[in-house]
């Protein structure tokens, strides 16, 4: 079963990157984190397959294109528990879980209307202060914003 | 100091508010000094706020320096749309040290990042004001003769107040007992008591503001419960009278009890309070004008005997 399962999912791509174990619900706002729509490559998406520990996960498929860390580690904000597998003659060369790291910049917005990165020509940076659950706090005016409010610049 | 500028009171360490408690010291005994001989300040209060702007441009006036700035951002470019960025950037080619205020949080801290001359926060809306915070550590220091081991009181709106909030992270560093008076609405957040938990510092919630928590306080910090913080007025009404000190609640007071207050007062304490000896809030005022010169001092690398 998870030989066809691979073979379906990511032994087509010769050359890319197969982002794996993206939430359903979460899969379109991965995209969207990623720019996906500003690029020219080949691009698969599947939505609410069968996944063992998610129940329906999400999968994108990049042809040729490798992403940068700090591009593709910020989807860990709403994919947690996304892998990345990059793919070079078929074959997966390099496969990882996303990593927040520790500071994030221009990536999540503040909750805070009264703070400066909402009213300044500037971008956000926000600290993660814990990670199990999720917390951040914004540089600027300390506010702290758990996982479940966090909201993504778009 | 983690970095040149003041922007929130974790800034310093318990070494560097040492250090800024004993220059103060010797700015009370001496409070004249050109030793800003030749330098430009600029106070740049995007808000208005004629205590602190007065106090700052004082301090920086008796050591001989120079001022430029605004009130009030409705006569600073600021009104034209510029960017704060923008308005940073051109001061600090003017001048040695900016001091500023802003109605917005985080406001100094994005200032201290563009600037190229030390930044001074002096209130980024309710986010912080660290030389409050000095001048209330020196106040203490001044009247108990020493930070450590000390029995704080706060009272009122625990809730809003930056000024208690800031008070409480800096006494951390003191092996202090906290006791928080306030109503339910207005109770110091978790994040404080988390801190306090995580510092071992003791603390202790009361709703009742009672002569038994007076009686065994070295510090009786007051402020001001507003209105506009309560989202049930009936409440509001319940409560505002609950938090106001009167003169006759100090009789079994400890002797070196004094009573702190941010100023402005309105009612939360009774004008009979203010011949009472421990009545210490219009001192403590006075005392920021010290604690700012160390301040701006240490900011600029100045030495002071």
């Amino acid at each position: 079963m998870s030989i066809i399962k691979k073979e379906l999912a990511v032994a087509a791509l010769e050359n890319g990157t197969v982002i794996d174990r993206i939430p359903s619900e979460q899969l379109f706002k991965v995209v969207s984190m990623l720019s996906l729509n500003t690029i020219p490559n080949s691009i698969t998406i599947g939505n609410n397959l069968h996944s063992g520990k998610l129940g329906k996960k999400g999968i994108i498929k990049v042809a040729d294109y490798f992403f940068r860390d700090e591009e593709i580690n910020k989807i860990a904000l709403i994919a947690p528990d996304a892998t990345i597998n990059v793919i070079r003659d078929y074959k997966v060369v390099e496969k990882y879980n996303v990593t927040l790291h520790d500071t994030l910049c221009g990536i999540v917005r503040c909750s805070n209307p009264k703070c400066i990165s909402n009213n300044e020509p500037m971008s956000t940076v926000f600290h993660v202060t814990n990670r199990q659950p999720l917390e951040l706090t914004c540089r600027y005016c300390t506010r702290t914003i758990k996982g479940n409010k966090i909201e993504i610049i778009q | 100091m983690k970095c040149d500028s003041l922007v929130s009171i974790n800034d310093f360490s318990k070494e560097d508010i040492m250090d800024l408690l004993e220059k103060a010291r010797s700015f009370e005994e001496n409070p004249n000094r050109k030793v800003l001989d030749g330098k430009v300040i600029a106070t740049l209060f995007f808000e208005p706020s004629t205590r602190t702007r007065l106090s700052f441009e004082t301090a920086v006036n008796r050591l001989g320096g120079r001022i430029i700035g605004f009130s009030d951002a409705a006569t600073s470019s600021s009104s034209k749309g510029e960017s704060l960025k923008d308005t940073i950037i051109m001061v600090s080619n003017y001048v040695d040290l900016i001091i500023m205020r802003h109605h917005l949080e985080g406001a100094a801290r994005y200032a201290s990042e563009v600037s190229s001359v030390p930044i001074i926060n002096a209130g980024d809306g309710a986010n912080q004001h660290p030389t409050q915070t000095m001048l209330d550590l020196y106040s203490i220091y001044k009247t108990q003769g020493t930070l450590e081991n000390l029995n704080i009181t706060m009272v009122g709106d625990l809730k809003y107040g930056r000024t208690v909030h800031s008070l409480l992270q800096a006494m951390s560093h003191f092996n202090p007992t906290f006791h928080f008076v306030a109503p339910d609405e207005l109770k110091m957040p978790q994040e404080y008591k988390i801190f306090c938990e995580e510092h071992n510092i003791p603390y202790y919630e009361h709703s009742d503001f009672s002569e038994e928590v007076i009686n065994q306080t070295d510090i009786l910090y007051m402020t001001r419960v507003q209105r506009e913080r309560f989202t049930d007025l009936m409440e509001y009404e319940r409560v505002k009278d609950v938090y106001i000190l009167r003169n006759s609640m100090l009789a079994g007071s400890k002797p070196n009890l004094r009573v702190l207050h941010p100023l402005p007062r309105v009612n939360e304490i009774a004008y009979d309070v203010d011949d009472n000896p421990k009545a210490y809030y219009f001192q403590q005022a006075k005392n920021g004008l010290y604690a700012r010169q160390a301040i701006i001092c240490k900011l600029l690398g100045i030495d002071v005997e």
